[in-house]
């Protein structure tokens, strides 16, 4: 932009790597030198994605709107994916994981993302109320599966629930950045008008390209939207060819499974994909058939196994074992079984009595387990 | 120097061990229960302080008006990092907090002990067994003699001398502790090369410290190197000789108890409570000694509950001597310098033969030694 960008540029590269040579790291052994440095420049990190919270906004009565700013170190995103982010609420770090909604071809080099505060939602619900701006936020560099393919389908489906919005909203707002030509639809599913999130910008974006179709479903009746109740076959005359679209869907379990079922019987499975992490759905314990013990013995406990889940036992006991989005997912929570058998809650899989790595907010011990914590 | 004591660990029946666990167990809940915002602001404005010290130190050493100035700032931060941070994070004080830089299993410090080694011996063998002879190696680090039952030696004339070379090179001998030296060249019940083999990852340490302190920062000065180097000696120098004598101070003073290994066997929760009692000793001071002796002026409340942040123990210490008083146990403290002189005075009779020099002592070593059978009655 301006003439001295360059020579900025310079500065500011030779200055990294002088912060990231051996030198610098023997003279601030063994703390490392971003410990010294985000003493007075919170964001900076040499190699962590950190962010500082640059706006607040809340579009609906229960959602919050994040914009945020990384550092240097974020590598940016594909449309779909999720991020890990941590805020600190009483003193105690907290991470979960959000997908940003914004389009991966937006200059502002700002990251969105949308949280919907529900009931249980201990962290949602302090990004909604407490969150300011200016904090410093923890993130990971971009992470999953679910994302819009590098050669862009033809034609697109976009189904989501609720908070589900996100990840698809990136989608949306990513193709037609793009200029895409293909036709895409966005099916969403909400409670009410006043609980649709991006419910003005999907409006404008609707009516300024062609190609897009909106679909808005409410569970409530006399909304005006496109479409009423829940998701059904029926709903899906509104779009006679989406047997030939790449679909992508994020939304609450309840829907997810009616969807994934109804493709299946369509035996469209292949061109269905899928993000589980909008709104998990508490996993049933199997309270009536738990038996063994639960043993921490770094920490020294032991405890009946509840048939919950080693990380909420390891909590209930007090413990505090590293955890992040308590479904699985982001492998925060990952530790060495020394033995027993544990059962995955999302597939009912159960493991080898040997050691191994377990994410313990997805196992649930069969019998006595040792646990490295 | 303490309170009215009627009751000792032999005099104690289950039902009051239990009673005075039960009554422990409930500060500990509700103490843990309370952490929160508080608690880490606390450690991360410490965390601020210490790096601004350690900087201020680095560059004021350089300047060779602010020299003086450099030296003490720098051993200040020295101090800081290892007492209040150091020692307090690796004992998973600030573990609930689910911060990478301050959760007992990364945190390293600035010290020539490795935080792996220093988990060992003192997170694990000092505080489980502490005081427990043949057991807690941090009484006498296999160096002094600190205890009438440990059996004497000609070399244990030299207590007061080489109780002066431990606290000059106390991180050295920290962090080659684990090796139990004493084991292969005076014992030899160890060989040489297992010795070196254990030897090679504290090297690895004591080198990256040594290249720090005495070879990267004095170049950085360029001619003033002489200078830096002689500075960062001063300040290790200062930051051994406070870290060791806070130390000393928790478990040395002469009424401080020592128990035989049999102690141990089948101990109750409530038991290991009042041994921890009995076996340390806190000392007095204002809120600048508190800090900077990482709260280890609360010894007896530190040993009760290690894994409580350390700066609420000045809280709760109230309530700990309170329940001793109810219990006829003592609680044991006094003037910083009180301690210091009676664990001197400790060290000086001991490096005698006689062993029954102090009556106060000769009387305890036998109610441990009935310890046992009275608890098995």
């Amino acid at each position: 932009m301006s003439a001295t960008a360059p020579r900025t540029h310079f500065f500011a590269n030779g200055l990294r790597r002088a912060l990231s040579s051996r030198i610098a790291a023997t003279l601030a052994y063994p703390h490392g030198v971003d410990r010294y440095l985000e003493q007075f420049a919170p964001t900076f990190s040499l190699n962590e994605v950190r962010a500082e919270v640059a706006a607040i906004r809340h579009q609906t009565d229960d959602s919050v709107t994040i914009s945020l700013r990384p550092n240097g170190n974020w590598q940016g995103f594909r449309a779909g994916q999720y991020v890990r982010l941590t805020v600190e609420i009483d003193g105690v770090r907290r991470t979960r994981c959000y997908s940003p909604a914004n389009s991966v071809h937006a200059t502002d080099g700002l990251i969105e993302l949308t949280a919907k505060a529900h009931g249980g939602g201990f962290v949602s619900k302090f990004l909604k109320q407490r969150l300011s701006v200016g904090t410093t936020v923890g993130l990971s560099q971009a992470e999953g599966s679910f994302a819009l393919p590098e050669t862009r389908p033809a034609r697109v489906l976009l189904i989501s629930g609720g908070s589900g919005i996100t990840p698809v909203m990136a989608m949306l707002r990513t193709l037609t950045d793009e200029g895409h030509s293909g036709p895409i639809t966005f099916l969403h599913y909400s409670n009410a008008a006043k609980d649709l999130i991006y419910a003005a910008e999907l409006a404008e974006i609707a009516a300024k390209f062609p190609n897009v179709q909106l679909l808005r479903g409410y569970a409530e009746p006399h909304q005006g939207g496109e479409l009423e109740g829940l998701f059904c076959r029926a709903h899906l005359n509104a779009v006679p060819d989406f047997a030939d679209a790449e679909s992508f869907l994020c939304g609450p379990p309840g829907m997810m499974k009616a969807v994934q079922k109804l493709w299946a019987d369509e035996g469209l499975t292949a061109q269905l994909h899928l993000e589980h992490f909008s709104a998990a759905a508490p996993v049933v314990a199997d309270n009536a058939n738990a038996e063994g013990e639960v043993r921490f013995v770094r920490s020294e406990r032991l405890a009946k196994n509840s048939g919950a889940t080693l990380l909420d036992q390891a909590e209930s006991l007090g413990l505090k074992p590293e955890s992040g989005c308590r479904m699985g997912i982001c492998h925060a929570c990952t530790c060495r079984k020394a033995s027993g058998r544990v059962r995955d809650t999302r597939t009912g899989e159960i493991s080898d009595a040997g050691e191994a790595d377990i994410q313990i907010c997805v196992s649930v011990p069969v019998g006595t387990v040792t646990l490295d914590i | 120097m303490t309170a009215i004591q009627k009751n000792t660990f032999s005099s104690l029946t289950p039902a009051q061990f239990a009673a005075i666990g039960t009554e422990l167990d409930a500060i500990r809940n509700r103490v843990r229960a309370d952490l929160g915002q508080r608690d880490a602001d606390y450690i991360h404005n410490m965390v601020k302080r210490q790096r601004q010290f350690e900087v201020a130190g680095r560059v004021m050493m350089m300047i060779p008006p602010t020299w003086p100035l450099g030296v003490a700032s720098l051993g200040v931060s020295k101090i800081l990092d290892n007492m209040e941070i150091g020692h307090n994070v690796m004992h998973g004080q600030y573990d609930w907090m689910g911060e990478p830089a301050l959760n007992s299993k990364n945190f390293e410090w600035d010290s020539a002990d490795t935080s792996k080694n220093w988990k060992i011996t003192h997170n694990y063998e000092h505080h489980t067994y502490t005081n427990v002879l043949g057991k807690d190696h941090d009484i006498g680090y296999g160096l002094l003699r600190m205890s009438e039952d440990q059996k004497w030696e000609p070399r244990f004339l030299a207590n007061l001398p080489l109780t002066v070379l431990l606290h000059t090179f106390f991180q050295h001998f920290v962090a080659v502790q684990n090796l139990h030296l004493e084991e292969a060249m005076i014992y030899k019940t160890k060989t040489a090369a297992q010795v070196k083999e254990e030897f090679k990852p504290m090297w690895a340490k004591m080198k990256k410290q040594l290249k720090k302190d005495y070879v990267f920062f004095p170049l950085l000065a360029g001619p003033l190197a002489p200078l830096v180097f002689t500075g960062n000696v001063l300040a290790n120098l200062t930051r051994n000789v406070w870290a060791c004598a806070v130390i000393f101070n928790g478990h040395f003073p002469e009424d401080v108890e020592q128990f035989p290994e049999s102690v141990v066997e089948n101990e109750t929760r409530g038991q290991w409570y009042v041994r921890q009692l009995l076996g340390s000793a806190n000392f007095s001071g204002g809120k600048l000694m508190h800090i900077m002796s990482g709260n280890l002026s609360f010894q007896i409340e530190h040993h009760l509950f290690p894994d409580l942040p350390a700066h609420r123990y000045a809280e709760i210490a109230p309530e700990v001597r309170a329940i001793c008083e109810k219990h006829g146990l003592p609680y044991k403290t006094g003037s910083f310098a009180a301690q210091t002189l009676s664990t001197w005075k400790r060290i000086a009779k001991l490096s005698l033969p006689s062993g029954k020099s102090g009556k106060v002592s000769a009387r305890k070593a036998n109610d441990e030694a009935l310890a046992p059978l009275a608890m098995a009655a």
